[in-house]
């Protein structure tokens, strides 16, 4: 969607869905902006931004007026007040891997990328802890605590690329959070620049803070309470040894009751992990992981901590899997061994996405005790959308991360696709859970949000919002609906019953 | 045992009309935090039971006014425990206190805080309106994470009724090791053995002696106590009742916590010397917690916990008629400020407990 730019008024306001921006107006904006930002942060040529119009998630895409690159915070400062002031709204981006159209533009603001806040700028080895700007990519963080035996506890998927300042913005987790927690857990403070640009430290050096947990609420707020300039994480100590032990099982409840099992016993997996038949085929013909693939279900379960624990618990892990039957139990000998068996499980959305044309990464979570009910229904629903859909599961914590296999350039698969994935969202809050475990709200879950909160607890949100950002530019339309929004969506249903005959209908819904 | 969620709301509703102050409580054990309290009691005492436990799942969900033994004793049969150690400073302390007041025990560096294992709760605010918020699973990023931004509020925000926690196995064994020890030397000893990928559970200095815990499988245990001990030449030794050592720190019982000199809590960088606090002072959470006990203004405190990359609170005793917290800065005194406005538009919840002007 480009810009309409006939429009003639002299005030643009277009936080309240107003993508009317004068041209004039634009350039004149634009001009503010490089008298303190060089000439090449400030992209205004449609050619430039087109990269910016869409994050992880390149099905929802808009495009900006233009993108702002500012190199210091006194920057970040200036374009935010200039932003209040004008009421301009305003879009952070980190490195762009989410997975929820958190980052996607506004077709009336700007984006305020953080790329050139990329620099580490102190680690203490003592303290065990590391002062980061926020473009600083997750495992340059463990990379560069390495030397001292530390390393940064959350490591999504996307660790290579996306940054710890996204990482703030979606509270991100990975595959090891059961035992080490999220981003939420492993932060001590960071520096914001609020909505009418002044500069505070939330949280500090030590562990706890006197007051209300601004560093709590401002993790995973998705952009819309502050432009997060610095962030200063813990390091933890690496494990001596990790050893993985992987099992096949024949059915998907007995893969489910082996998780109860383990974590009933007492032991706390560094990591564990869930893979369906139909991703344990794919993630083998790819990788050759030596995965038993004629399994329905895989257990990954990575134990680390002193060799002696290690020893001690992968043992008990082996025979607990035996007597709860597991069909196949293999341990890693060895680091290369291990690496090769993560590769599978590392690889899967990958090789999902070799099979098929196109996937679509759902991410739920639910009480583990009704995960085989979950994944009966997900059949169900996959029959009647007509849609393949594979598993992996992060099946410590209950996150699920359904991958919807689709085709784009067929007619509707993609709205069907969308109609499917909003389904076992809606399916995951009617069982306890939630609609979104790690990849944040965004555009994209907004829909599902009326199904998880009721209209008291939206309208508290929105309160909150208004605390932060009284003039709501702050990523304006993401995160929380509006109580019409709330409303609207509503009243389609929470969950389509598969029953009907409305599969094709259900791309305009 | 019962559900009064109702009645608490109807309270708050009719509080919210007449512009009362609500005085809310729960087993009022720590009614010493805090500039005081005023106002009608909204008590939490009769709000009690535990609303659902899953021990497989990790998660348990609790009323507010369920007292922290009886938690213990339900967790206990199940081999699992409230793993950040709150402390207890009576018999009738409370979870949903326990979360007001952000209070974590010796483990917390390692098992993480209160705050850290909250999963969702249930608040009235100020408009008296019951509210949801997280869940029970142990991920979920939908919406603002307003049950977090609970703990340490003190109850400013909202009557929280009803908290779901993520709770963990016992460990398989603890040992705690002593040695005498230097303040500044213990210090040092207590970031590095941090450092170090071992399972170390709590550290703390106190009157001369360094004070080490493990926990976790027991041949980890053993072998790291075993080493620990190898490496400091005899001096350091394994101490029989490490298990009341470490509840007398939790719950302020050892003689440090006696007596009526105001009680300073200063969090901040573990590896601050603070030198200034002298060798009366007592070290927890592996130096990220500091008490101290004299008689001084909280601005000389709150300077030096500046220094020390952190922040100060006079937790008990002192005057208690000023601020007795970190002083915040204008832009984030005015976000709470705002933000109490948004969840009690009519200032009635514990008006100038936290800060006099919350």
């Amino acid at each position: 969607m480009s810009v309409a730019n006939s429009h003639e008024t002299d005030t643009p306001r277009p936080i309240d869905g107003r993508t009317d921006f004068p041209p004039v107006y634009r350039a004149s904006l634009a001009d503010r902006f490089r008298r303190f930002l060089s000439p090449d942060s400030v992209i205004t040529d449609d050619e430039t931004i087109r990269p910016y119009e869409c994050d992880g998630l390149s099905m929802y895409c808009e495009m900006p007026q233009m993108v702002l690159l500012p190199e210091t915070v006194e920057q970040v400062q200036q374009i935010m007040r200039i932003c209040h002031a004008e009421e301009v709204p305003v879009v952070a981006r980190g490195a762009g891997t989410g997975l929820s159209a958190g980052a996607m533009p506004h077709a009336g603001g700007i984006v305020l990328s953080l790329a050139k806040f990329n620099r580490i700028l102190s680690i203490d080895p003592q303290a065990r802890s590391a002062r980061l700007q926020p473009g600083v990519r997750n495992l340059a963080i463990s990379e560069a605590a390495a030397k001292y035996g530390l390393y940064y506890g959350p490591d999504p998927s996307s660790q290579i690329a996306c940054t710890i300042g996204g990482n703030v913005a979606e509270n991100s987790g990975g595959v090891h959070c059961l035992k080490y927690g999220l981003t939420v857990h492993n932060l001590l403070s960071v520096e914001v620049v609020t909505a009418e640009g002044e500069r505070v430290t939330i949280g500090s050096d030590g562990y706890d803070s006197c007051g209300m947990d601004l560093l709590a609420l401002m993790t995973g707020s998705e952009g819309l309470l502050g432009i997060v300039t610095e962030v200063q994480v813990k390091l933890l100590p690496k494990p001596e040894v990790a050893q993985v032990v992987m099992a096949g099982f024949d059915t998907v409840q007995a893969a489910g009751a082996a998780v109860a099992g383990i974590i009933g016993h007492g032991i706390i997996p560094g990591g564990l992990e869930m893979m369906d038949g139909f991703a344990i085929q794919a993630a083998e013909d790819f990788a050759h992981a030596g995965y038993p693939t004629d399994a329905a279900a895989l257990l990954l379960c990575e134990v680390d901590g002193t060799e002696e624990e290690v020893h001690d618990h992968i043992h008990q892990a082996e025979s607990l899997f035996r007597a709860l039957g597991a069909t196949s139990v293999r341990t890693s000998g060895s680091e290369e061994e291990r690496a090769l068996l993560w590769k599978g499980r590392k690889s899967a959305f990958p090789a999902v996405g070799r099979i098929s044309p196109d996937y679509y990464c759902m991410d739920g979570t639910i009480p583990r005790s009704q995960l085989a009910h979950v994944l009966t229904e997900m059949q169900r629903l996959s029959d009647h959308y007509g849609l393949r859909v594979a598993n992996v599961f992060h099946a410590g914590d209950g996150n699920l991360h359904p991958l919807i296999l689709f085709d784009a350039n067929v007619e509707g698969e993609f709205e069907r696709t969308e109609a499917f994935g909003g389904d076992i969202l809606n399916l995951c809050v009617a069982v306890g859970g939630s609609i979104t475990g790690e990849h944040g709200v965004g555009m994209e879950k907004i829909r599902q949000m009326p199904n998880q909160f009721g209209n008291l607890e939206v309208s508290q949100f929105h309160a909150i919002k208004q605390a932060f950002d009284t003039l709501g530019i702050l990523n304006p339309g993401k995160g929380v609906p509006t109580l019409r929004q709330c409303q609207e969506y509503r009243a389609i249903g929470p969950l389509r019953q598969p029953d009907a005959s409305q599969a094709g209908e259900a791309s305009h819904g | 045992m019962g559900d009064i969620s109702q009645q608490l709301t109807e309270q708050v509703k009719q509080a919210a009309e007449t512009g009362t102050a609500l005085a809310i409580t729960g087993g009022a054990s720590k009614s010493f935090l805090g500039r005081g309290l005023w106002g009608q009691p909204l008590s939490l005492a009769e709000h009690t039971g535990i609303v659902s436990y899953e021990p497989v799942e990790l998660v348990m969900t609790a009323r507010a006014g369920t007292r922290l033994a009886d938690i213990d004793a339900v967790l206990a049969e199940n081999n699992q425990r409230l793993a950040f150690e709150p402390p207890r400073f009576g018999d009738t302390d409370t979870i949903g206190g326990t979360l007001a007041a952000n209070l974590s025990g010796p483990g917390r560096p390692w098992q993480g805080s209160v705050r850290d294992l909250v999963l969702g709760l249930r608040l009235i605010n100020g408009r008296g309106e019951h509210l949801k918020f997280g869940g029970q699973v142990m991920k979920n990023v939908a919406g603002y994470d307003a049950s977090r931004l609970q703990a340490g509020a003190l109850g400013t925000l909202g009557v929280i009724t009803e908290v779901s926690l993520k709770v963990l196995p016992l460990p398989a064994m603890e040992q705690t090791l002593v040695q005498p020890m230097a303040q500044q030397q213990a210090i040092a000893t207590m970031n590095q053995l941090a450092g170090q990928p071992k399972p170390l559970s709590a550290a703390c200095w106190y009157d001369g002696h360094l004070y080490l815990r493990l926990s976790g499988a027991a041949a980890a245990v053993e072998a790291t106590a075993k080493r620990w001990m190898a490496d400091s030449g005899g001096e350091m030794k394994v101490r029989e009742d490490g298990e009341a050592f470490w509840r007398d720190l939790r719950d302020q019982r050892l003689p440090f916590f006696s007596g009526s000199e105001p009680l300073w809590r200063f969090s901040v960088n573990p590896t601050a010397a603070m030198e200034e606090l002298g060798n009366q002072a007592l070290i927890d959470w592996g130096g990220a917690q500091r008490w101290s006990r004299q008689d001084d203004s909280l601005s000389v405190m709150a300077e030096r916990a500046a220094r020390a990359g952190g922040q100060v609170s006079l937790f008990c005793h002192g005057d208690r008629s000023g601020e007795v917290m970190h002083p915040q800065p204008s832009p984030l005194r005015a976000i709470q400020q705002r933000l109490k406005a948004a969840f009690d538009p009519n200032g009635i919840f514990n008006p100038g407990h936290l800060y006099s002007w919350l």
